[in-house]
C-alpha cells in the first residue's frame, strides 16, 4: 500500500466526516447542542483512524458535477430494481420455470476497485445477474437467462448503463 | 384510518408479497445460483418495501422515523448483495458447478479460472 500525502489524508479525512456526520443526525434526527457535540466528537475521532481504511473518495466527490449523477445514479438504480423484482416474480410463478443460467465474463474498464464494488453490487440488484467474482478487470456474472456469452455483447447487455454513469462520478 | 396508514399498509403488503416471492423462489430453483438470484432480489425489495411502509405509518407522530428507515434502506442496499456475492463465491470454490440446461460448452466462464488455480497448486506441490 502506497503512503499518502498529508493533502490526500485531509481530503479523506474531510470526506469520512462529512458521512459519518450525515449519518449521525440522520439517525439522532435533532440538532440539540449536546447530540450535535457528541456526534462531533465520535465522528472526527472515528474518521481520524479510518484514513487508512476507507479509501473510496477524496474531496472531489463533493462537486456538484458528481453529486447530480450520483442522484441520477440512484433513480436509474432504483428503476432496475424494482424492473429486477417483477422480472424474479414472473420467472417464480412461471409453472414451466423459464430460465436458462449460466456464467459469463466481461472485461469493465472501472479504474479504481471502489467504483467496481459498487458496479458489482449494482450487477447483482438488476434483473437477472448475480457478480461472482472480480478478477483484476474481468467480471464473472451468473446470468439467469443467457443471452450471448460474447464478452462485449454482454457487457453492454448487463454493465453499460450503469458504467457510464459510474465512470463520470469516479473518474 | 388516516392517509398515512393506508399508503403505509399498501407498502407493507407489498413487501410481504415479495419476501413470499423470495422464499417461493428459493423453493423451486434448480440450484445455488438461482436460489440466490431470486433470495438476494426478492428480500431487498421486500425489505426495503417495508421499513418504508413502517416509517410511512409512524410519520402521523413524527417526521424523524421516515429519515432513520431510510437509513436502514441504504444500509440494507449496501450489505445485501455483498453477502450474496461471498456466498456464491464461496460456492463455487467448493466446486458446486452451476446447474446448465443448453448444451453450449462456453455458458460457465468461471471453470476455466478454477482449473487454472487447481493446476498452479499441483505443481507447486511437485515441486517441493
Amino acid at each position: 500500500m502506497k503512503s499518502l500525502t498529508i493533502s490526500e489524508k485531509i481530503s479523506r479525512f474531510t470526506v469520512n466526516w462529512f458521512f459519518l456526520m450525515i449519518v449521525w443526525i440522520a439517525f439522532t434526527t435533532s440538532f440539540a447542542t449536546q447530540e450535535i457535540l457528541t456526534g462531533l466528537f465520535v465522528t472526527v475521532v472515528v474518521s481520524f483512524f479510518t484514513i487508512p481504511l476507507f479509501t473510496c473518495c477524496t474531496l472531489s466527490i463533493l462537486a456538484p458535477k458528481r453529486i447530480f449523477y450520483m442522484v441520477y445514479y440512484l433513480l436509474i438504480f432504483t428503476r432496475e430494481l424494482i424492473k429486477s423484482n417483477f422480472d424474479v416474480a414472473r420467472r417464480v410463478l412461471t409453472p414451466s420455470l423459464p430460465i436458462n443460467p449460466g456464467i459469463v465474463k466481461f472485461k469493465s474498464k472501472l479504474p479504481t476497485d471502489y467504483a467496481k464494488m459498487v458496479l458489482a453490487n449494482s450487477i447483482t440488484l438488476t434483473p437477472g445477474t448475480l457478480s461472482i467474482d472480480i478478477i483484476d478487470d474481468t467480471f464473472y456474472v451468473h446470468w439467469i437467462d443467457v443471452k450471448t456469452t460474447n464478452p462485449e455483447k454482454a457487457f453492454a447487455e448487463i454493465a453499460e448503463t450503469f458504467e457510464k454513469i459510474l465512470l463520470k462520478i469516479f473518474v | 384510518m388516516s392517509l398515512y396508514e393506508i399508503i403505509g399498509g399498501i407498502l407493507i403488503i407489498i413487501g410481504a408479497a415479495f419476501l413470499f416471492l423470495g422464499g417461493l423462489g428459493i423453493l423451486r430453483m434448480p440450484d445455488v445460483y438461482n436460489r440466490l438470484q431470486a433470495g438476494t432480489k426478492a428480500t431487498t425489495m421486500g425489505a426495503m418495501s417495508l421499513i418504508l411502509g413502517v416509517g410511512v405509518v409512524k410519520m402521523e407522530d413524527s417526521w424523524t422515523w421516515i429519515v432513520k428507515m431510510s437509513i436502514i434502506i441504504i444500509f440494507i442496499a449496501i450489505s445485501n448483495p455483498i453477502s450474496s456475492h461471498a456466498l456464491a463465491r464461496a460456492m463455487y470454490r467448493r466446486k458446486r458447478y452451476p446447474f446448465i440446461k443448453s448444451s453450449d460448452k462456453n455458458m460457465d466462464a468461471y471453470r476455466e479460472i478454477i482449473e487454472k488455480e487447481e493446476k498452479d497448486e499441483k505443481t507447486v506441490m511437485n515441486d517441493q
